[in-house]
C-alpha cells in the first residue's frame, strides 16, 4: 500500500468529498488488486471485483464505524467480493467443495520431503518458478487461500486477517497452517524435479 | 523413524506456523529445536515451510500496482475521472 497516500480523511469520504475518494482509489487499489488477482486467477474478474469493491465502499462509507482501520474494512468489503465471484463461477460444487473444505480429518502431515532451500534462487524465483507458485495459490480451497493471501501476500496480522473474515483469531491460525503445509507440498513437488534434474546436468 | 518420534512429529505439526513466523514460546522453540536436531523428517519440513513462506514474501515485496490503462478505466467507471491526478 502506498503509505504515502494512505492518511485518508474518513469525513471527507463521508461527506461525499470526490478528491479524497480519488484518494482512496489510487492508495489502494494496488493492493486491493492483487488480493482479488490472487483469489480469482484471471485480471478480467480481478478488475470486476476492484470495481465492485470501492463502488460498494462508496456507497456505505457512512456505515464505516471506525472499530477498525479503513485498511481492514476495505479488504473486508473486497475479500467478500472475491468470494462472492468464486462462488457465482460454480454453485452446482458449491455444497461439495465446502464440504471437503471444512473436513477436520483431512490428512495434513508433511508428504514430501525433499530439501529444496539450497537451489539457487534465480531457481527458485525465475519466471516459470513464479507461475508456479501462483498456480498453487490457486489450487487452494478458497477458505484457505483467503487466508493465505491476506495473511502472506498483503502482510496482514493474525488479528488484522480475523477482523477482514469475521473469524477467531484461532480459526485464522488453523487455517494459515493448512494452507501453508499445502503450499509447501506442492512448492516441494516442483523444487524437488528441478532439484533431480540438477544433480543429473 | 520410531513410534515414539513419529508422535512428537505429529503434535509439534500444529505449533510449526507459530515457530517460523516467531511467535512461540522460548520452552516451545527449544523442543523444537532439539526435535530438529536429530529428526531429518522434521528439519526439512521446517526448512521448506519456512523458504515457501519467504519465497510468497519476496514475490510480494515487489510493488502492487495496476496499469495506467486499467487506472484511467476504474477513474471513469467510478465517475472521478475530474481527480485523476496524472
Amino acid at each position: 500500500m502506498d503509505k504515502s497516500k494512505a492518511e485518508i480523511s474518513i469525513e471527507a469520504l463521508r461527506v461525499g468529498d470526490r478528491r479524497e475518494f480519488a484518494r482512496l482509489v489510487d492508495a489502494y487499489s494496488g493492493p486491493l488488486y492483487r488480493l482479488a488477482l490472487k483469489m480469482l486467477g484471471n485480471a478480467t474478474d480481478a478488475e470486476d471485483a476492484l470495481q465492485n469493491t470501492f463502488l460498494k465502499a462508496f456507497q456505505h462509507v457512512d456505515q464505516f464505524e471506525g472499530r477498525s482501520s479503513l485498511s481492514t474494512w476495505l479488504y473486508r468489503i473486497a475479500s467478500n467480493e472475491a468470494l462472492m465471484q468464486l462462488r457465482k463461477r460454480r454453485p452446482e460444487t458449491t455444497f461439495s467443495d465446502i464440504s471437503v473444505e471444512d473436513d477436520e480429518e483431512q490428512n495434513y502431515d508433511p508428504v514430501q520431503l525433499t530439501d529444496w532451500p539450497s537451489l539457487p534462487e534465480e531457481e527458485l524465483l525465475s519466471a516459470e518458478a513464479r507461475t508456479m507458485l501462483d498456480h498453487a495459490i490457486e489450487h487452494l480451497p478458497e477458505k484457505l487461500r483467503i487466508v493465505f493471501v491476506l495473511r502472506d501476500i498483503e502482510d496482514l496480522s493474525i488479528q488484522e486477517t480475523s477482523q477482514v473474515l469475521g473469524l477467531s483469531e484461532t480459526a485464522v491460525k488453523t487455517r494459515l497452517l493448512r494452507a501453508r503445509l499445502r503450499l509447501r507440498e506442492e512448492l516441494s513437488s516442483y523444487y524437488g524435479d528441478r532439484l533431480i534434474k540438477r544433480s543429473k546436468k | 523413524m520410531s513410534e515414539p518420534e513419529q508422535s512428537q512429529c505429529k503434535s509439534l505439526l500444529i505449533f510449526l506456523s507459530d515457530f517460523v513466523d516467531g511467535n512461540l514460546s522460548e520452552e516451545l522453540c527449544q523442543e523444537i529445536e532439539c526435535h530438529t536436531a536429530e529428526c531429518e523428517h522434521c528439519r526439512i519440513v521446517v526448512d521448506t515451510l519456512r523458504k515457501t513462506i519467504t519465497l510468497y514474501h519476496e514475490c510480494a515485496d515487489e510493488p502492487a500496482e495496476i496499469s495506467d490503462e486499467l487506472r484511467s478505466h476504474l477513474f471513469k467507471t467510478l465517475n472521478l475521472e475530474d481527480y485523476m491526478e496524472k
